[in-house]
């Protein structure tokens, strides 16, 4: 199913599915390695809509909650 | 092909300043977290007979910049130059977007695969030969941090050459990078290490904030003790013990009252040289410096300089974020806070890994009014923590307070809403001793270059234009605020003259007006809000222009007044 990043649970791993950004959020996340089709782990999210921390490759990154909530990713559940 | 100029070009955190550093042998700060270089720095290379000239640059994730950061970066590529790619062999498939990015506008480039000892430790295998075919470029394993490879890059950098310029789409891109990564790199599984399984710890909400809390208080800490005991038993002892005979055998020499004694010497208190209140060139104005802030600087950058090659603070920068949002930024705008509680004039340049301007402006102007640097709060855990720790702990929660309701105001009042974070958190890695020392004596050398001359301008400043009778004149003019509104003395005039110069002296400057423990906390936290030195100043008007820092600088006059006044109606005595 599809959900957005912000649905995930920590720990839980999936395949972007979409990036709904505008030009310059998608270029940048693409540029740091979160692109559809990747396999991300989602590491864990803070509380009162903070930002959350996906797994790309090898790397962490944290992204602000606006920005999650525009994240689609693929989970099987 | 004859080589003149080499840029440094890569995407941030990826040893670029390591591996400039060892190529030139130019001293530049390197730590792990991205957005460490905010400038570009140069540094010449020999080149068999040829010197040529080396460009570190910030970095970069696309040749479109986001931030003033990047943008440097990218505006020194339009200079024209070679280009050194630095990639990060631990993450192969997104450096390689900026790579191609590159070679498509046919700029000569050799690359620099970085991190190589770590990819292997991690189990990425990637086969350079390979990799060189598909890119079309020398490519030369290196680590930047132990200087393996460097040879070999400076070896084979002849082999750069133009390439025909090409026009491909981001599709296309990420297509080709897809099928590099698929046949040039091997990934063999391995166990999470210890260190992995504490990157994950610290970035988790309820683990996080316990290690949070708990390195803050170490940090704290360690600082405190290192500060106080350099000072008691070495820099005390040194000057009580070595310094002071010397400076009485000079102050007979001279003769008391004759204009040199008052210059060098200052005044004698009982026949003595009391150190903190003589004010002489020589004798308070080395004290304060060396004495006094001096320890607490050394400790403050060996803890943080730990801090930042582990690769802690953007984990902090995500924890703190929703709280920064308060305050109109974003988390990682703790980067120049942190930095400010240092120097406040890195803590300013530092804005620049900041996106937008709006945020810019909040960040600087809050820590220029509420961030004391680490020779200010030296000096008044010197001067005020005489009269009780508690004291001390007053002023600083006057600042934070301060912090935050003013940012709580900023967000309210300035249109726009505060970007979200978006920062990659390096993996940790454990600081090297010899790193650690070698960016420790570079800053304490920077504070020794830039500071004293400052301190010792400052105390200059201040006898001169006390025989001259100018600070009477000034001190006649702002009676009404000084005293009227603040409650201090008429004399606290000079102190504010001389906090344009430098906060350290001017807080040691409050040591022989026998000031009240009321008094001194007033003027302690007015001395932090009014104005940032001058050093900062001149950064803030280069980063913010001459408009936003007149707003700015209107906003800390204010604040000061303010907090002044309502200090002095609320404490008691």
């Amino acid at each position: 199913m599809i959900i957005d990043l912000i649905q995930m649970r920590a720990g839980e791993s999936g395949v972007i599915w979409e990036i709904q950004g505008g030009h310059g959020l998608m270029r940048k996340l693409y540029s740091m390695g979160a692109r559809p089709g990747k396999k991300i782990i989602k590491v864990s999210s803070h509380f009162w809509r903070g930002p959350q921390t996906i797994e790309v490759d090898n790397m962490q990154i944290a992204v602000g909650f606006g920005m999650a909530r525009r994240i689609l990713v693929a989970v099987e559940r | 092909m004859n080589i003149e100029k080499i840029l440094l070009i890569g995407n941030p955190n990826v040893g670029k300043s390591a591996i400039f550093s060892r190529l030139t042998g130019a001293k530049v700060i390197i730590s792990n977290y991205p957005g460490t270089t905010v400038e570009f720095t140069q540094g010449k290379m020999k080149m068999g007979e040829e010197s040529v000239m080396i460009i570190d640059a910030p970095g970069t994730y696309t040749l479109e910049p986001t931030c003033k950061a990047e943008d440097v970066a990218c505006r020194m590529l339009g200079e024209g130059g070679l280009v050194i790619n630095v990639i990060d062999a631990t993450n192969l498939e997104r450096n390689l977007y900026l790579t191609l990015q590159l070679l498509e506008k046919g700029i000569p480039v050799i690359v620099a695969l970085n991190m190589w000892d770590d990819a292997k430790h991690r189990g990425i295998n990637i086969d350079v030969k390979k990799l060189e075919e598909n890119l079309t470029a020398p490519v030369v394993p290196v680590c930047g941090l132990t200087g393996e490879g460097i040879k070999d890059l400076v070896l084979r950098m002849p082999e750069m050459k133009p390439s025909k310029p090409f026009v491909s789409t981001d599709g296309q891109k990420w297509g080709k990078i897809g099928k590099i990564v698929e046949e040039t790199q091997k990934l063999t599984h391995r166990h999470r290490t210890l260190l992995e399984i504490l990157e994950d710890l610290s970035i988790k909400p309820f683990s996080g904030l316990l290690i949070a809390a708990g390195v803050m208080y170490c940090t704290f800490w360690a600082v405190r003790f290192l500060g106080e005991n350099l000072i008691r038993h070495m820099f005390e002892p040194l000057f009580g013990g070595l310094w002071s005979p010397l400076m009485l055998r000079l102050s007979a020499f001279l003769g008391e009252g004759s204009f040199f004694h008052h210059i060098l010497i200052g005044n004698l208190a009982g026949g003595g040289i009391d150190f903190s209140q003589s004010f002489g060139l020589l004798t308070t104005g080395f004290f304060v410096p060396i004495a006094m802030v001096f320890p607490y600087i050394l400790s403050f950058y060996l803890v943080l300089g730990i801090l930042e090659d582990l690769g802690y603070l953007p984990r902090l920068a995500v924890l703190m974020d929703n709280f920064m949002h308060h305050l109109g930024l974003h988390g990682y705008a703790i980067i120049p806070f942190i930095l400010g509680l240092g120097c406040n004039v890195p803590g300013a340049l530092a804005t620049r890994i900041l996106e937008e301007r709006r945020e810019k402006f909040i960040a600087a102007t809050l820590m220029a009014i509420a961030i004391p640097c680490m020779a200010q709060i030296a000096m008044i855990v010197g001067l005020v923590g005489q009269r009780g720790g508690k004291y001390v702990a007053v002023i600083f929660f006057i600042l934070f307070a301060l912090l935050i309701i003013k940012g709580l105001i900023l967000n309210r009042v300035l249109k726009g809403v505060s970007p979200e974070i978006l920062v990659e958190i390096p993996p940790y890695r454990i600081p090297q001793i010899q790193a650690v020392i070698k960016k420790l004596w570079m800053r304490l050398s920077g504070f020794l270059k830039e500071a004293m001359p400052f301190v010792l301008l400052g105390v200059f400043f201040v006898n001169v234009l006390h025989m001259l009778r100018i600070i009477d004149f000034f001190s006649y003019i702002f009676t009404p605020v000084l005293t009227g509104l603040w409650g201090l003395p008429k004399e606290a005039v000079s102190v504010l003259m001389v906090g344009f110069l430098r906060k350290d002296i001017a807080v040691g400057m409050l040591g022989p007006l026998n000031l009240t423990t009321k008094q001194l906390i007033i003027g302690s936290t007015i001395l932090a809000v009014y104005f940032p030195c001058i050093a900062t100043y001149i950064v803030l008007i280069r980063e913010l222009g001459v408009k936003d820092t007149l707003k700015s600088t209107f906003m800390m006059l204010v604040a000061a007044l303010l907090i002044g006044a309502s200090l002095n109606l609320v404490l008691v005595d």
